[in-house]
């Protein structure tokens, strides 16, 4: 059991959480995510890890209500526990001095992006951010972000919050502006991250992508997170979740990632008709492991 | 062993068959669910002996002065003992003799490919059907199950030592179990959210129920081991942070052998084609197969065309899986013949009451896209056998021009797994093999670095659980041995 210790709206239906764990807080490196399960019948999702405290023993995670998963996790609170939550999984960020890089977040994806922001600002590079957002109310961060990098750049899809416009006009801005960029990260929606490759792939700058494909284990055991890369099969969450965006086949990535899209929606559908009843019974099932715990020990 | 002198008296046996007539009672059949209703549902194959079953099967052991039965276990259950106490009515003396070797009696009684030992070595089988040695055992492991109550079980005396395991599978639980009784303090980390390791993700509930594996985990915990979930060894806590900063004396690794291994053909990213792992992750671990009451889902196999690729027993658990699934046509795809598959004899006949095909002799090309990235069909190569290979089964050689086609919904690999490097990647000094599998002795489970052992598929390659328990049980010996010893290496 791991006990929440903050949970927070950061904008409508994206939630920021502080979770006890101590031995992951110790080990995270930027780029690292965890795999949690909620209840005994939960699935294993996984979510990037936003920051670690080692000291103080907890992880930050940021959560956007999707599935039926996501959107019982973001109805936990402060007090409330998640069943289990195990990482740091994945390779870390490579984190080098690379000159100009330009670090681009759409939606949620900013959390995930922020970590290895403040790595390679820390590293020493020049930082530039892209944050993109399909409304005012979802831009997320945006203070975080403005602190650690040299330049922010903001836009809202319906141009209800600084430029109307997406993340890859800004980046083509750059671009056309002459701005030498050594490296591009780019964390977002699949979409968004495949335009950034494609505009980066003519001008041939580096770009590094984090994949989200589903997952069951995390450690390389059931290959259900297989990518192809260059043409070959690898795994997201032992090989990456971070790839060279030029070599990646997102075709193959959303194809496999609608796998189980109708019994998704079945899910979802369950959870929003008895959406009070599930909660309940996920926190029966926290009290119960919490006494079963206290006995063990 | 060390052999006495003197001649131990001769005891009279219970057994109240006399020996000439033992041959002549048949080997009693446990019962199971009938075909057609087992392949429609999860529920356990095998019901189980009752006392007058398991007393009449026992009654049949020809008690040889050198039992080979016992030679023959990788770990060594004195079966001739455990045999005469069922005879002589003492189930629950029965289990304790078997768990002087061997701490999950449930699970081998029911996994273990008893043809490949005890009951291979039996001499009754040179004549007749062997002794149902793993019946005997399974029957014995529910009867304890049932009647004794763990709450108060006999513990040895604290040597004040810690020792790490690192994976909760057969090798693991095996070292933990026979490690807590010397008195050491034992802690299991697993990487997943439930104990067991693969006979947890790997083996369907319809030939090892999830209760049996908790119970006999409870069982282990009543003994005084600790486990702890949701750890990755390499990844949440290296093996260094367990010896220097978290005071273990020594470490055993059984991570097992968990990448599953691809074809590299065309085709193996479409929707539709499952590792073996994978898909039977999603069925035993994560329960798709009871969707929507658990979250994890699974692709529809209704009525579908359903291929399973490999001949082992992971092989038909999957497809038995598949047909229990809804599949239409569910039929293992096998590059040799049936006499080299590895599966256990009694899962072979099981698939086959239920209706399992399998094509022998033939093997996948590519698969084919349905023009929207699922599966929609494969075409496969015909082989014939050829000369011997290293693993001794005759080679599988293609026919040239015999590419056929054939329709699936679902293609499940399961052609073998390798080693899983994250231990090995995060442990300086451990040396390993070329194919990255953990460098351990033989005989004592040691590795190249100090405290540190080895067992199981991560040493071996992918091999059976009682062959991971065998190593297991050595390593754990050579454990106590290192850590009450002089502690040299």
């Amino acid at each position: 059991m791991f006990k929440i210790l903050e949970a927070e709206f950061l904008a409508p239906g994206i939630k920021r959480f502080v979770i006890e764990a101590p031995r992951i807080a110790r080990k995270q490196k930027p780029g690292q995510f965890v795999i949690l399960r909620l209840y005994e019948e939960g699935e294993r999702i996984p979510i990037t890890i936003e920051h670690s405290d080692p000291e103080r023993g907890t992880i930050g995670i940021v959560v956007q209500s999707a599935g039926k998963t996501t959107n019982l996790l973001n109805s936990l609170k402060t007090g409330d526990s998640i069943l289990d939550v195990v990482g740091p999984l994945g390779k870390p960020s490579h984190i080098d001095k690379f000159g100009t890089v330009v670090v681009m977040g759409g939606g949620v994806g900013t959390a995930m992006a922020y970590p290895t922001a403040v790595a390679l600002k820390r590293a020493g590079n020049r930082v530039i951010s892209i944050v993109g957002a399909r409304t005012k109310e979802l831009v997320i961060l945006e203070r975080e972000l403005r602190e650690t990098s040299d330049a922010l750049m903001l836009t809202t899809d319906d141009g209800t919050y600084a430029d109307k416009g997406f993340v890859t006009d800004k980046l083509r801005q750059l671009i056309e502006n002459g701005t030498r960029i050594d490296l591009v990260l780019a964390i977002g929606p699949i979409p968004m991250m495949r335009a950034v490759a494609e505009m980066t792939r003519k001008e041939r700058i580096r770009t590094i992508v984090s994949l989200n494909p589903i997952m069951i284990d995390g450690t390389g055991m059931c290959g259900g997170c297989r990518v192809l890369i260059d043409g070959k099969s690898e795994f997201a969450c032992v090989d990456g979740p971070e790839f060279d965006a030029h070599r990646v086949d997102f075709s193959v990535l959303v194809q496999r990632n609608s796998m189980y899209r109708t019994a998704e929606q079945k899910s979802m559908e369950d959870f929003q008709r008895e959406t009070k009843s599930q909660i309940e019974s996920v926190r029966a099932q926290q009290t119960a492991a919490c006494a079963l715990q206290g006995e063990l020990r | 062993m060390t052999q006495s002198t003197e001649q131990p008296p001769k005891q009279k046996s219970l057994n109240p068959v006399p020996l000439k007539e033992r041959m002549k009672v048949p080997r009693q059949h446990m019962l199971e669910q009938e075909p057609l209703l087992r392949a429609a549902n999860f529920t356990e194959v095998n019901l189980g002996y009752s006392e007058e079953l398991a007393r009449r099967e026992a009654q049949r052991c020809l008690e040889c002065a050198k039992p080979v039965c016992t030679t023959d276990c990788p770990v060594g259950v004195k079966v001739k003992e455990f045999v005469q106490l069922i005879v002589a009515g003492d189930y629950l003396g029965a289990a304790a003799k078997i768990r002087e070797d061997n701490v999950l009696p449930a699970i081998t009684g029911r996994v273990c490919p008893q043809e490949d030992h005890c009951e291979g070595g039996c001499l009754m089988g040179k004549k007749v059907e062997p002794l149902g040695i793993g019946y005997l055992e399974r029957f014995v492991a529910d009867y304890e199950q049932r009647h004794l109550d763990i709450s108060n079980l006999p513990k040895a005396p604290t040597t004040g030592k810690k020792v790490a395991i690192v994976g909760s599978g057969p090798s693991g639980l095996t070292a933990a179990g026979d490690l807590v009784q010397k008195g050491h303090q034992v802690h299991v980390f697993e990487a997943l959210h439930e104990i067991g390791g693969v006979l947890v993700y790997g083996i369907p509930e319809f030939r090892l129920p999830k209760a049996i594996i908790r119970q006999q985990v409870d069982y282990m915990r009543a003994m005084g081991v600790e486990f702890e979930t949701d750890v990755v060894v390499g990844r949440t806590v290296t093996i260094d942070e367990l010896m220097n900063e978290e005071g273990y004396d020594a470490v055993f690794i059984g991570t097992g052998a968990g990448l599953p291994q691809f074809m590299g053909i065309p085709g193996e990213h479409l929707n539709g084609v499952y590792s073996a792992n994978e898909f039977l992750t999603r069925i035993n671990l994560m329960h798709a197969y009871e969707f929507p009451k658990y979250d994890e889902p699974m692709v529809d196999f209704r009525g579908k065309n359903v291929a399973v690729i490999g001949g082992g027993n992971t092989a038909l658990d999957a497809i038995r899986s598949a047909l229990r699934l809804g599949a239409g046509h569910a039929f293992i795809l096998y590059r040799r013949s049936e006499a080299e598959m590895p599966a256990r004899i009694e899962e072979v006949k099981h698939a086959k009451q239920e209706g399992i095909e399998f094509q022998v002799l033939a093997a996948p090309l590519e698969f084919l896209d349905d023009g929207k990235g699922w599966l929609a069909g494969a075409r496969c190569q015909k082989m014939a056998l050829g000369e011997p290979d290293a693993s001794g089964r005759r080679r599988p050689v293609p026919i040239e021009g015999s590419e056929y086609e054939i329709p699936l919904a679902v293609a499940v690999i399961a052609i073998g797994t390798s080693a899983n490097p994250i231990v090995q990647s995060t442990t300086p000094g451990l040396n390993t093999n070329k194919r990255n599998y953990i460098d351990a002795d033989p005989l004592t489970q040691r590795t190249s670095r100090k405290g540190v052992f080895a067992g199981g598929d991560i040493v071996t390659g992918s091999a059976t659980v009682i062959l991971a328990m065998g190593a297991g049980r050595r390593a754990a010996k050579s454990i106590n041995e290192y850590l009450t010893g002089s502690g040299t290496w």
